[in-house]
């Protein structure tokens, strides 16, 4: 039920439309920002507050097969964090991996209303639409891992690119993805066909393939671009979490020859010193990078300290965390498609290598010189959950605040980085590029992120605190599609969001191609793989190809 | 619709159909139908089993579409009366789900979390204990296709898949090439762990016989000569399997390339339970220091894995969990249905598509019979025979389309091969739900 209303005496937040806290009315009619609403539309007195567009999150596991094994296998997660209902909404379980109903009102509470759930295998595009569906609240989407598909090794193999780029767009379509995903590339095969073993290179050759990662990664660019997705390949690089890998990074953004990619939880991905040594910052040179390259976006992952959940494709990755404490953990195999691990993690302020971490994920928000492509993310739940996302926004406005914190952390490793030299505070501004328009215009949604008219009215406002933390836990006012749903900090409604999905155009000839390699390789029909139109309601958002 | 007006046989062929008898959800089903008789007479590509579920699955529709006390009434009625007996209950339970789609589960959940009520699938008499072991300790797990493709090591260990799944080793497992198994059958190893030899055993390279209920022990000797350790003699005593025999077994297991255990009710329902699931999980990550392993329960039902994973996604808990205080709680032993029902706790019963008369322990059936019971089932079993109020509903996969999980996660989608008269368990559900809602709203405005 959407709603005509006009939001008077805020200050607005508006980077996409050049409005830098002027106190100015929002109008909204129809679901969306409109010029003007009749006079005697109802108002809400924004007086003593801020108005932002809703959130955007470029990137948090919030659903599909491994979130829920996450979710399945940590009771003591939930026990202590309830989530209760209400008379307008369902009940659930918190903790650092929420249930589906309880993330999207737990993220909504924070004033966002699109968050995107990075990373599933195809064959579980069902799975993860479903829990899509039931995530409340949300506009949302995902990105379908590719990095380590084996048919389309195959076909690079065989240098057949035209046959490459069809079969990409293919699978877009068969598993109503938003983007596609890579996670380690080249890495399953050795993880499942060569007993545990990990990419180290990716100028290495693949086990089993004649190809390098790098291959994967340049073609999967390529494709991304060729067929104008609305959001680049969203890449989880190689040797995430090694010592020494900024260099790997470096090469990774290098591969794109200048078109369009985007490097996820880039943070871990930022280390420098001897690989099986203590890692040092390498903030400064992936910075550097990307100031000067401005084909490549990113977002952080920074890491929060306290109770967090390590969920990767990166089944590698994983197996290595097992090895620093020997908790429970979990590895699924995807036939064909993809690896996983899962394992509770805890960042410690007294360890060496969590504290530089932590340092490292500011040192690159602070060196950022344009924040529209160094975004906020915690890799939701790997750095932390998102409900610490306050918390790490008064870190980047409150320098007094950092410094604070950096005091109570491992001295060496704050000798190690260049945290304490930087001195620079966000503004609101930045903080909503960071957060909302930011995310929105790399994901390429035209109508999220800001406040213009014909934007979708998705709204926050927040009571003005000078404890930014405090500020941004609860917004007072939200509205998703022009429906008001947090009026003074309680829910009065339950709106269903959209997914997201992208359909670019391919040659149906393709069909005849993947059919048999299904036949032979998979555990599943051809015919029953695509997600069916009638499995679930979907958004299209047009894609760009290259004529 | 189906109407046949020119005399000839109206036939149907369905084709890349699901069966969904057991958790091996064999998408590859060629169903003939005929559309005037609403039988399946032919199903290319399936077991026994599965042929026996679609061709003993007929349409009677002289059968009431709901009844109350056995009396037929109106669909609408009927849902008034279980809409007044759940809403007017203290300790409403819901249980089964796991022969339903997963668009019908999420509207059970939606259902229980609206009257606060208990809710259990039938996993808590089955492979509940395999879902605990993976909350104590993790899992490291695949999916099938993944098996076909790369496993030249397979145990089936407590279980017995020739008999209960039987195409989990014909087209799945054991017999299939793969992508780096290219000669099927002959590059891969097969171990049969079990008290007694079955069908399993005769397709195995090596059957090992142990003595009931010393599973975990066997394993946990496993264990420790995977982590480099010495057994003591008394482990022969103990399991009935000599030191030799253990020895070579954990040299097999450790030396293949990729190796997958299977298990049943052999363990997860046997002396030590959890403890037994969680020491075979256990053994399968110890053994990845070796090389890669993988564990997989063979789970029964077409969608109990549907079951534990929407209630997972939706609770965070995956299967005995009670809504009472307005959100969910997991507790097995506390919040299981077998357990309450025993205690004689709960004073209103709703049975999705499961048939807990013929399979709970006596207390709990006798408590059962004791409260009003709501069931819905395609088919008269003696909980809908009993139930004070008794939905006919039509056969999931055969009738309803919508979506089950396979034993390993994966979703796959239904493809009804006919039509029956009577409403799927979602199209009852959700009237029902929009009439608790009214309900509730009228109880909470007069409070």
């Amino acid at each position: 039920m959407s709603t005509t209303l006009r939001i008077v005496n805020g200050k607005v937040y508006d980077p996409i439309n050049n409005v830098d806290g002027a106190v100015q009315d929002v109008c909204i009619q129809g679901g969306k920002i409109v010029e003007s609403v009749p006079g005697d539309a109802p108002k809400i007195d924004a007086h003593g507050m801020v108005v932002m567009p809703g959130g955007v999150d470029i990137h948090s596991h919030i659903a599909g097969p491994k979130v829920n094994l996450a979710r399945k296998f940590q009771p003591e997660d939930h026990r202590y964090d309830p989530h209760p209902g209400t008379p307008f909404t369902r009940s659930g379980a918190g903790g650092i991996v929420p249930s589906t109903f309880a993330t999207g009102y737990r993220f909504a509470t924070l004033g966002y209303t699109t968050v995107m759930e990075a990373a599933v295998p195809p064959l579980s595009a069902r799975h993860v639409l479903e829990e899509l569906e039931d995530t409340a609240i949300l506009d949302k989407g995902y990105y379908v891992l590719m990095g380590n598909n084996s048919f389309l090794h195959r076909m690079l193999e065989k240098g057949r690119m035209e046959e490459f780029r069809e079969a990409v767009a293919w699978w877009l379509n068969a598993s109503k993805a938003y983007t596609i995903k890579l996670v380690n590339p080249g890495a399953d095969e050795q993880w499942k066909g060569d007993k545990n073993s990990n990419i180290t290179d990716i100028d290495q050759k693949i086990h089993s393939f004649d190809i390098t990662p790098r291959k994967v990664i340049k073609a999967l660019i390529d494709a991304a671009n060729d067929l104008g997705l609305p959001h680049p390949a969203h890449i989880h690089c190689n040797n995430l979490g090694h010592s020494g890998n900024y260099k790997t990074t470096l090469e990774t953004m290098r591969t794109a020859e200048g078109r369009k990619a985007h490097i996820t939880h880039i943070q871990f991905n930022s280390y420098g010193g001897e690989p099986g040594k203590n890692p040092i910052s390498a903030a400064k040179e992936i910075s550097d990078f990307i100031n000067d390259n401005p084909n490549i976006s990113a977002d952080v992952g920074q890491v929060m300290f306290g109770e967090s959940v390590s969920m990767t494709a990166d089944a590698p990755l994983s197996w290595m965390l097992r090895h620093v404490k020997e908790r429970k953990w979990i590895n699924c195999d995807t036939e064909c498609e993809s690896g996983c691990g899962i394992i509770p993690f805890e960042y410690q302020q007294h360890i060496y290598t969590h504290a530089l971490q932590w340092a490292i994920g500011l040192e690159l928000f602070l060196m950022a010189k344009d924040p529209w492509r160094m975004v906020l993310s915690t890799d939701h739940p790997n750095g932390g959950s998102f409900m610490n996302y306050p918390k790490l926004i008064r870190l980047l406005m409150d320098r007094d605040f950092r410094k604070q914190e950096a005091a109570g952390l491992n001295q060496k490793a704050m000798a190690k980085t260049s945290l304490l030299d930087l001195d620079k505070e966000f503004s609101f501004s930045e903080i909503a590029i960071v957060t909302r328009a930011g995310p929105a215009k790399l994901l390429g949604l035209k109508d999220k992120g800001h406040l213009g008219v014909g934007a979708d009215a998705d709204v926050t406002i927040y009571d003005e605190q000078e404890n930014r933390e405090e500020m941004f836990k609860t917004a007072r006012y939200v509205l998703k599609d022009g429906q008001l749903f947090i009026k003074n900090h309680e829910f009065c409604a339950d709106p269903v969001g959209r997914i997201l999905q992208v359909a670019p155009e391919y040659d149906k000839k393709i069909e005849d191609e993947i059919r048999p390699f299904f036949d032979n390789y998979y555990s599943v029909q051809f015919d029953n793989y695509p997600v069916f139109d009638t499995h679930v309601e979907t958004e299209v958002v047009p894609t760009y190809p290259l004529q | 619709m189906d109407n046949n007006i020119s005399g000839e046989p109206n036939i149907k062929v369905v084709k890349n159909a699901t069966c969904t008898f057991c958790g091996c959800v064999c998408d590859d089903m060629e169903l003939t139908v005929d559309l005037d008789q609403k039988r399946i007479t032919k199903a290319k590509n399936a077991c026994v089993l599965g042929k026996a579920w679609f061709f003993e699955h007929s349409v009677d529709e002289s059968r009431p579409l709901a009844r109350i006390d056995g009396k037929e009434v109106s669909l609408d009625d009927a849902i008034e009366e279980a809409a007044q007996i759940l809403v007017n209950a203290r300790f409403p339970i819901i249980y089964g789900m796991s022969n339903s789609t997963s668009e019908a589960q999420r509207e059970t959940v939606k259902m229980a979390d609206l009257l606060s009520a208990n809710i259990d699938s039938t996993s808590s008499v089955c492979h509940g204990p395999t879902g605990m072991g993976l909350q104590g300790v993790g899992e490291p797990t695949t999916t099938l296709g993944e098996v076909k493709n790369r496993a030249d090591m397979i145990v089936y260990w407590g279980c017995n898949p020739s008999d209960c799944h039987p195409r989990l080793s014909t087209h799945f497992t054991v017999m299939p090439k793969g992508m780096y198994i290219p000669n099927g059958r002959k590059d891969r190893t097969v171990i049969n762990v079990d008290v007694r030899a079955t069908a399993t055993s005769q397709l195995s390279d090596l059957f090992i016989q142990t003595k009931p209920g010393s599973d975990f022990e066997l394993l946990w000797a496993l264990r420790i000569l995977t982590r480099g350790g010495r057994l003591n003699s008394t482990i022969e005593e103990q399991t009935g399997v000599t030191i030799a025999v253990i020895e070579d077994l954990a040299n097999r297991l450790r030396s293949c390339n990729y190796g997958i255990l299977f298990f049943g009710m052999g363990l997860s329902m046997t002396r030590g339970r959890h403890y037994n699931t969680s020491a075979l999980h256990m053994l399968a990550t110890d053994l990845n220091e070796h090389t890669h392993f993988v564990v997989k329960p063979a789970r029964g039902h077409g969608n109990v894995t549907g079951a534990d994973t929407v209630l997972s996604w939706q609770t965070g808990y995956p299967f005995g969990i009670n809504f009472n205080r307005g959100y969910p709680r997991h507790e097995p032993g506390e919040f299981t249905t077998t357990d309450i029902l025993t205690r004689g706790e709960a004073d209103a019963a709703c049975i999705i598509a499961s048939d807990p008369i013929a399979n709970f322990a006596k207390p709990a059936i006798d408590h059962l019979k004791k409260i009003p019971v709501i069931s819905f089932d395609p088919k008269p079993t003696p909980t809908s025979e009993m139930a004070r109020v008794a939905f006919t509903t039509s056969c999931y996969g055969i009738n309803t389309p919508g979506t089950v999980y396979r034993m390993d996660d994966i979703p796959i989608p239904l493809r009804p091969a006919f039509e029956s008269p009577f409403p799927s368990d979602q199209e009852i559900l959700i009237p029902l739900i929009k009439r608790i809602r009214e309900l509730k709203s009228v109880s909470s405005a007069a409070a």
